[in-house]
């Protein structure tokens, strides 16, 4: 794993999981797995975030608050997609109102799989996310400096 | 009279952990009335009983809510068990009884870390999920499952405790007991915390019984009902009374669940020491025909569970009535009269499960 030069912002969103998911991203942020003490600090506030974790896979009432969250993200930002039913609708794909992934409605960087996502998995996934966003940025910069 | 507006709350919220959309209608920063729209976590589970046959549909009953996952799949097949006349034996009885009020421990610590969170107690709520994680660790190790861990089938259990399981569980749950008193003291005595809780979300024990509360909101009343005292799977061969407390605020529902959890060490302790010794499950023939409607105590409250079979290997019906559902209404209530501020706190004293209620 790469130094990390700034601290990243967690957002967590449940988009139609079974709690199995978010419990086990707040796990991650309180003591034994503890991310907090890298310096990612979970933030309940879309706009100061960099990583957005999604539970549970789009149903659609959720579809549209989902696109909301990830449009009021800054740029650059990673998604992480946590849990089966999140990376395809796990379980419960054949229900009537699952439209599958999270990736059906928004683009997603990272998957975690698992059901429930285990939380060492979960953090490795927020590290995947980390080089992701470190890239994103460094894009980001260059592009601007290209434009200017 | 002061002008009215309306505050939307959710789906996304800081303290909520999941989505759950409030329209709170308020006079300058008191609430007068709160109207709740659900359905953001809605999947559609209880049709897919017409998809996966009766015994494949426990991993979907487990996987209604994470939190309470083993009590739904236990819920489940135990109606399904009733409907097909299936004896369970003694032991699976047993160890479902040790599994579940586990599930209850680990429920309750999650809910106080919750409310420490709500109220900005930020080292309260660390010390809860620090303590809560000792009883996933006791999970790992039996099931190999940390929040969801489908042990449950039809006519029993899918794993067995070793004794020296046993021995082990018992440790941890005198270290638990041990590491909670600090806590607890916190809860119940701390300035702090008393004042925000103290008097917030009265309910009377007769609102509560009109309105439908149950699990510790109505217990916290002071209606003594637990649907445990029924004796479903080894709650009858145990020593148990519901915890009840007068108050009917926000102060006697933390109290009543703090409570609850050392009623839960005690009834682990009860159960572990007469565990019978014997099979842990009986094999199963044919397919449900009939319908039963089972009840049992969930950590929030009482669940039911409507299974209807109609003698194939798929069910025509199954219905889930779940404790947050019920409390829905109690917490409308409740809501209205209180300030803006203590929105979040009364949300969560009720324990929302919204996964469950919406299935
Ligand atoms: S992946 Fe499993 S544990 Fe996670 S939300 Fe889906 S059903 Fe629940």
């Amino acid at each position: 794993m790469a130094k990390l030069a700034k601290s990243p912002w967690l957002l967590h969103y449940d988009g139609s999981s079974c709690n199995g998911c978010d419990i086990e991203v707040l796990a991650c942020t309180t003591p034994v797995y503890d991310i907090e003490r890298f310096g990612i600090y979970n933030t309940g506030d879309p706009f100061q975030a960099d990583i957005l974790l999604i539970t549970g896979g789009i149903n659609s009432q959720s579809e549209s608050v989902v696109k909301q969250i990830y449009s009021q993200m800054p740029e650059p930002k990673v998604v992480v997609a946590v849990g089966i039913c999140a990376c395809t609708g796990g379980v419960f794909k054949e229900c009537y109102n699952i439209k599958g992934g999270v990736d059906t409605v928004i683009p997603v960087d990272v998957y975690v799989p698992g059901c429930a996502a285990r939380p060492q998995a979960i953090i490795d996934g927020v590290v995947q996310a980390l080089e992701i966003l470190q890239k994103k940025r460094d894009d980001f910069e260059q592009k601007k400096k290209a434009g200017a | 009279m002061a002008e009215r507006s309306v505050i939307p709350f959710g789906p996304q919220h800081p303290v909520l952990p999941e989505p759950v959309h409030l329209d709170l209608v308020c006079e300058d920063e008191t609430v007068v009335e709160a109207v709740p729209s659900i359905g953001f976590v809605h999947r559609g589970l209880e049709k897919l009983v017409e998809q996966k046959d009766f015994k494949q549909y426990v991993y979907i009953a487990e996987r209604v809510c994470g939190i309470c996952s083993f009590g739904h799949g236990m819920g489940y097949c135990q109606a399904v068990e009733h409907v097909m006349n299936i004896e369970v034996p003694p032991r699976a009885n047993y160890l479902r009884t040790i599994w579940m009020e586990m599930s209850r421990v680990h429920s309750h610590l999650l809910w106080l870390g919750l409310l420490a969170d709500a109220l900005g107690f930020e080292s309260l709520f660390m010390q809860s999920w620090r303590l809560r994680e000792k009883i996933l660790d006791q999970f790992d190790e039996m099931t190999g499952g940390r929040v969801i861990f489908s042990v449950n089938c039809i006519g029993g259990v899918l794993k067995d405790l070793s004794d020296e399981q046993l021995k082990t569980l018992l440790k941890v749950i005198d270290e638990i007991e041990a590491e909670l008193k600090p806590i607890l003291r916190t809860f119940l005595q701390d300035y702090t915390v008393a004042s925000r809780l103290r008097g917030l979300g009265v309910l009377s024990p007769d609102d509560a019984i009109a309105q439908g509360a149950v699990g510790p909101m109505l217990r916290a009343s002071g209606v003594s009902y637990d649907a445990r005292m029924t004796g479903y799977a080894a709650y009858g061969d145990l020593e148990m009374e519901p915890i009840i407390s007068k108050d009917g605020d926000s102060y006697a529902r933390c109290e009543v669940r703090l409570k609850e959890l050392l009623q839960s060490f005690d009834l682990i302790r009860q159960a572990v020491a007469k565990i019978p010794a014997g099979p842990i499950a009986v094999p199963v023939k044919g397919n449900p025909n009939g319908e039963y409607f089972n009840r049992i105590e969930q950590p929030r409250g009482e669940a039911f569970y409507y299974v209807k079979g109609n003698g194939t290997k798929f069910l025509d019906r199954f219905r889930l009535r779940t404790p947050t559902t019920s409390n829905i209404p109690p917490m409308v209530s409740m809501l209205k009269g209180c300030q803006l501020a203590d929105v979040p706190l009364l949300i969560l004293t009720i324990d929302p499960c919204i996964s469950c209620t919406e299935r």
